[in-house]
């Protein structure tokens, strides 16, 4: 097993599996409508021009995402 | 709710689904009635509803807000699940995309659990098939349990079937059964100990549903049944005692609240993902390549923000380049028929008073509105809704964040404020995406830092005949550099006022930013050209024409009736003219922004009926007659920019105020979009004019 870093340490163009969201509230219910739940696979698409935020790749769909956000969410990344 | 008029022979058929999955385009296409479609999630916050026909039989459809789930209390998401609970809407169609099936069926999960009356219609067939994806539709209905329909909704492919299978859902031909969520051994174990009790006070709502709801504790719902049943569950102290000791043993097992809404969440999203495995077959998976490779460029570092500025230098260049011949001839047409109007009205013998008030007074305002308004309107409309259609603007969004976070502000401002740049009202509206109410506050009060459609003419015709050099040639690149400094101007300026706010009187944190960056679509431009035209267009004309003509009415009479020495036209404007000088404009100029107050559009038409009302009565038919007038009444090209500043940086038009009103439901914050706009254009042409004189610039 890779060792797990946040999300937002994922090389663009990788793929990781998420292990634990430690978001709360409000964001964590709309991540999770997303369908961004445990053990989902997410790849890292691109960033914007400032680095920040960061479009991921969810279930099909293309979902930009802050920093903020994305620190808190744990994941496996795959080779 | 929705107040309706319900007509007990009309069926009613809700719309339910994702942002952007085209529900609007399948709401156009069953009703006819117009109704804009964006391109980007949470545009349709507003519920639409409209009739339709089918096999003889009435139907009433209700478009609801575009959402991913029905569980995480926006506002949206409470109007949308409320209707569909106690409407009792006689079908449900939950509109998907077919490109990105498997987030979608988490709604439709949702929406099958409160009510068994559910089509999903699955749209954008064709762009599925450009993407190789493939849908079995039939497998996808014999595993969800309720009726599937494939439709192409923009060609109008498939909309007979859905018509078909909602009358034979409604006849009773048809009869669903929803597949369940599997919730896991506990949770089901606590769902059928609740459901008992909720039996006889459920008032027809899904009991199963309920009892989830009850478990995850959902107060927004106890709050809509008591508001729509009139019913306090929470008074119910049998079931109030049961639940506390159901949700005391789960406790136990490890599961207190949060841990049951990420079960209930997990477990749906799971039962989605392993339909959409089963029903989906992508054949290839190079066609997301092509998005991502586009949006590398878009996107990327060094490209992205010139990109951003360089499309929007086009769409003005086009329009400038564009609007000027056909500027030309409509204002040498509309003069024709004034000749020939005139002559009409001598020739039945009006005197001369009503004659000259009709013609040189509102006949001649409304011809300027339109020469001057009409030409860039019709060609920047529907060019900016081929980038919103392209599915760009999202984009702007993403490129543009992380300036906006730095203000405190949010990313989805941006779209807001390319929403303002058709109309302000409009942006004001748009500022409903943002969840957040401090950083929609922030979004409403700047959005008027964009200038609107109303405003552009102003901008361009200023910059083309005194910004631009006077010599001959082709000059419109120049007067859209100078149109997108102005805007880029704006940016920034909202970008300033937007901290100074967040530091001030709205303070506080940026919140989360959650942005779905849709995939690009083809844009139908015959349809873009047809709906800007009639949809958008000829709307803001008229408002400009019937705010024109009493204007005009005013400015002539202003004109004409002296006290004293002067005219009043002239006294209004010596009152302001003192003040006026001070920030670069004349009493002229000022008056012509205050009496445009009602709409923008006119401030340039009004501004021309004053000066040639003090006697210049030359016949304008171009832009260098226009720049001789002005010049006649002592302008320069610092009195051009100022007027530009003062047109980027005033109170917001009338229209835009009383929207502003309705959406924050507040006098206070009417009055902030009002000051701080203007006090920053106040600011911002003092310092130019008097740092331009004390420079010895002019």
């Amino acid at each position: 097993m890779n060792k797990l870093i946040s999300l937002d340490k994922l090389p663009i163009g990788k793929s990781a599996i998420v292990k634990k969201l430690h978001n709360q509230g409000i964001v964590r219910r709309r991540l999770l409508d997303l369908g961004l739940i445990e053990g989902t696979r997410v790849r890292a698409l691109m960033r914007s021009p400032a680095g920040d935020p960061t479009a991921y790749d969810i279930r099909g769909a293309v979902i930009a995402l802050r920093k903020e956000e994305t620190s808190k969410i744990l994941v496996e990344q795959l080779d | 709710m929705l107040n309706l008029k319900l007509d007990p022979n009309k069926s009613i058929i809700a719309l339910a689904g994702n942002p952007n999955t085209g529900k609007s385009t399948i709401f156009n296409s069953l009703t006819d009635l117009n109704q804009h479609t964006g391109n980007w999630p949470g545009k349709t916050v507003n519920t639409a509803y409209g009739d339709f026909t089918h096999n003889g039989k009435e139907y009433l459809l209700v478009d609801l807000p575009g959402t991913y789930s029905l569980l995480s209390n926006s506002e949206e998401e409470e109007i949308a699940r409320d209707f569909i609970c106690f409407a009792n809407p006689h079908v449900t169609v939950v509109v998907t995309d077919a490109t990105c099936l498997e987030r979608n069926l988490n709604l439709a999960l949702q929406v099958m659990e409160i009510t068994h009356r559910v089509i999903i219609c699955v749209n954008l067939m064709d762009e599925a098939q450009r993407k190789k994806i493939k849908i079995d539709c039939d497998k996808l209905s014999k595993l969800l349990g309720v009726p599937v329909v494939a439709t192409v909704a923009r060609e109008g492919k498939g909309l007979d079937h859905l018509k078909n299978t909602i009358e034979k859902l409604i006849k009773g031909d048809l009869n669903p059964k929803p597949i369940k969520v599997d919730y896991g051994e506990e949770l089901e174990r606590a769902i059928e100990k609740i459901r008992p009790l909720l039996e006889k006070i459920a008032n027809g709502l899904n009991t199963r549903w309920l009892a989830l709801r009850l478990l995850e504790g959902d107060r927004s719902l106890i709050r809509s049944i008591k508001e729509n049943i009139g019913y306090d569950i929470q008074e119910h102290e049998l079931l109030k005692d049961l639940l506390e000791e159901i949700l005391e043993e789960l406790k136990g097992k490890g599961l207190d609240r949060n841990k049951i809404r990420d079960m209930i969440v997990s477990s749906i999203v799971r039962t989605g993902e392993a339909i959409y495995n089963r029903v989906a077959f992508i054949e290839d998976d190079s066609y997301r390549e092509g998005d991502r490779k586009i949006d590398q460029i878009l996107a990327s570092k060094v490209y992205g923000i010139p990109i951003m500025i360089l499309l929007l230098g086009l769409v003005f260049w086009i329009t400038i380049e564009g609007a000027n011949y056909p500027s030309d001839l409509l204002a040498k047409g509309l003069f024709y028929l004034e000749d020939k109007l005139s002559a009409l009205l001598n020739l039945i013998g009006l005197p001369k008073r009503v004659h000259d008030l009709l013609v040189l007074g509102i006949y001649r305002t409304l011809a300027w509105v339109i020469s001057v308004m009409l030409p860039p309107m019709a060609i920047f409309f529907p060019l900016f809704t081929i980038l919103e259609d392209l599915g760009y603007l999202p984009r702007i969004a993403f490129n543009l964040d992380h300036f906006f976070k730095k203000a405190c502000a949010h990313g989805k401002q941006a779209l807001t404020m390319c929403m303002g740049f058709g109309c302000n009202a409009a942006g004001v509206i748009s500022c409903r995406i943002i969840d957040s109410p401090r950083e929609q506050l922030i979004a409403i009060i700047t959005n008027n830092f964009v200038p609107c459609n109303g405003r552009f003419p102003t901008l361009i015709v200023l910059s083309s005949i005194f910004l631009a050099p006077s010599a001959r040639g082709n000059t419109s690149y120049i007067a859209a550099i100078f149109v997108l400094l102005a805007i880029i101007l704006g940016v920034v300026i909202t970008l300033f006022v937007s901290k100074l706010l967040s530091k001030s009187i709205l303070k506080g944190l940026p919140s989360s930013f959650i942005l779905e960056l849709p995939p690009y679509r083809k844009p139908q431009v015959g349809r873009i050209i047809v709906r800007s035209i009639f949809d958008r267009t000829l709307f803001v004309l008229a408002r400009a024409v019937m705010v024109a003509a009493p204007a005009g009415l005013v400015i002539w009479n202003m004109a004409n009736i002296t006290i004293g020495e002067y005219n009043i036209l002239t006294h209004c404007a010596q009152f302001l003219d003192p003040f006026a000088r001070l920030i670069g404009l004349d009493g002229y100029i000022l008056m012509a922004f205050i009496l445009g107050l009602p709409a923008n559009e006119i401030v340039i038409p009004v501004l021309i009926m004053a000066y040639m009302s003090k006697g210049s009565l030359i016949e304008l038919t171009n832009l260098a007659e226009i720049k001789q007038l002005f010049i006649d009444n002592g302008w320069t090209w610092l009195t051009a920019l100022c007027t530009i500043l003062f047109s980027l940086n005033h109170w917001p038009c009338g229209t835009t105020l009383l929207t502003i009103r309705k959406e924050t439901l507040s006098a206070k914050w009417t009055w902030v979009s009002f000051l701080v706009p203007t006090l920053t254009g106040i600011i911002l042409c003092f310092i130019v004019t008097q740092g331009s004189r004390l420079l010895g610039l002019v």
